[in-house]
């Protein structure tokens, strides 16, 4: 059998830095994560699946989408794997490869926000919001809430616009630059 | 003379955490504080960037240092939790990793600023002010839990502040202002903050936690020190009381809120009445 690294968990490495194979299985990463009761995988049986080469399996699993980012995993990790960022490399590949998110509201609030930090340069929540609800069509969620925040004063009408030139710049160039790297 | 910070207030203190930003600048201006916003800031990029991109994730945080470093200042304070760490993990990667750090000057065509130090208000206030007789009112009933949620300590060695598991930064400074905090375990435990708009059965989950075991140790109020754990705790709370038949009413105060009441700022100018629970039955009669 051959002992070189499966393509994913090389993939992992090359992406985050982050190298799977110096799990021991100690699942410190699981027993801590807030939301891996809801999860399909645990992070420690994702990492595993990852060292496995079970490409598909982490690649249709809603663990990596559903991760808070909370990075109580990376700081417990006996072994020093940052394992938060492991679930990030693990998207952005899926991204590159065109998978479909295995959790699509998620992706659907990333594109959400990032267009809209993109177009303004701060977020502009309301417009966020609107642009999420067209790419989901859950049209009635927490808009109580919504109603209730723009009330209190927690919400603007309109978007302020400043650095939006400077962050549509950002946005460009990082595309192109990571596009070039891809390439080669 | 007062050292001078850059203040980065982030998108959530110009819209859902308003009351953060009132109140942390009426608290520093009461106390001699000089902070001046940053010059043109956008947003961080905060868990989409770095979920999707490596690059945007370091260069969104790193264009503000930069404008830090353009106004003249080597200090910036970042109150939101996110922010915080965005901009903490933007410095620890690009200092790690000479390649990213050459694509991301890539982007931003520009050098990066290396002698930036990025603070959370909390480390602000305890390095800078002497808090023996400031206080102006007297809160010793508020019974509080300080809640730091994540991003503040973790990873620690990104974040380099207080203990990852146990931290006391915030109940060290309340309590230097006359209040009572308690010992509870649910301190950095997450609430959720990051799947909020998209989960939110895990939400009132976690959030449902954190407001039970606030209220099993006797507190009657909850300080944080993020806008969306702010959020999660006080716009989502009657949510929770609904779906799981609870009743809390436990007011969610920032810090900088807490701090404000002690010195006698105004609750108008602190923003109370922007939150959904009402803080005034808890207040009434004190001070």
């Amino acid at each position: 059998m051959s002992s070189s690294p499966a393509p994913l968990a090389e993939a992992v490495l090359s992406e985050s830095g982050q190298n799977v194979n110096l799990c021991y299985q100690c699942k410190k990463c699981a027993a801590g994560c807030p939301i891996s009761y809801a999860m399909d995988h645990t992070p420690s049986q994702l990492i595993h699946a990852i060292r496995l080469g079970m490409d598909d399996l982490v690649l249709s699993s809603k663990t990596t989408w559903l991760c808070a980012s909370c990075e109580t995993c990376t700081t417990r990790c006996p072994q020093d794997v940052d394992v938060a960022k492991v679930m990030d490399a693990v998207k952005i590949i899926m991204l590159r490869r065109g998978v479909k998110p295995a959790v699509p509201r998620i992706a659907s609030f990333y594109k959400a926000v990032l267009g809209n930090i993109k177009r303004c340069g701060r977020m502009f929540e309301v417009g966020m919001i609107i642009d999420l609800k067209l790419r989901t069509h859950e049209f009635l969620k927490d808009v109580d809430l919504g109603m209730k925040m723009f009330c209190k004063g927690k919400l603007k009408l309109l978007p302020s616009f400043k650095g939006a030139w400077t962050s549509w710049k950002i946005f460009h160039r990082a595309r192109k630059i990571e596009k070039q790297h891809q390439d080669v | 003379m007062a050292l001078k910070y850059a203040y980065y207030p982030g998108c959530s203190l110009h819209s859902m955490g308003a009351e953060y930003d009132s109140s942390f600048r009426a608290v520093c201006d009461k106390l001699g504080l000089d902070i001046t916003e940053v010059e043109g800031w956008i947003c961080c990029g905060t868990t989409p960037a770095h979920c999707t991109s490596k690059l945007l994730a370091l260069a969104l945080p790193m264009q503000n240092l930069c404008a830090v470093e353009k106004m003249g200042l080597d200090k910036v304070v970042a109150p939101c939790a996110s922010c915080f760490s965005r901009l903490k993990a933007a410095q620890h990667e690009t200092a790690a990793d000479p390649a990213m750090e050459s694509q991301v000057r890539e982007v931003l065509d520009a050098p990066l600023p290396t002698s930036v130090q990025v603070v959370n208000p909390l480390e602000m206030f305890l390095s800078n002010v002497d808090f023996g007789g400031v206080a102006a009112k007297e809160l010793a009933d508020l019974k509080v839990v300080c809640y730091y949620g994540c991003l503040l300590t973790r990873p620690p060695k990104v974040m380099e502040f207080d203990d990852c598991e146990y931290p006391m930064s915030m109940d060290k400074l309340l309590c230097s202002l006359g209040m009572t905090t308690l010992d509870w375990s649910y301190k950095t435990d997450c609430c959720g903050g990051a799947v909020s708009a998209t989960e939110t059965d895990i939400v009132l989950k976690l959030t449902r936690d954190i407001l039970e075991e606030a209220q099993a140790v006797g507190a009657n109020a909850i300080a944080v020190a993020c806008p969306l754990c702010h959020t999660n705790l006080d716009t989502r709370q009657e949510e929770v009381q609904q779906k799981y038949d609870t009743r809390s009413n436990l007011p969610i105060f920032y810090f900088t809120q807490l701090m404000g009441l002690a010195l006698g700022i105004s609750a108008k100018t602190l923003g109370l009445h922007k939150h959904f629970v009402s803080t005034e039955e808890l207040l009434q009669g004190m001070g």
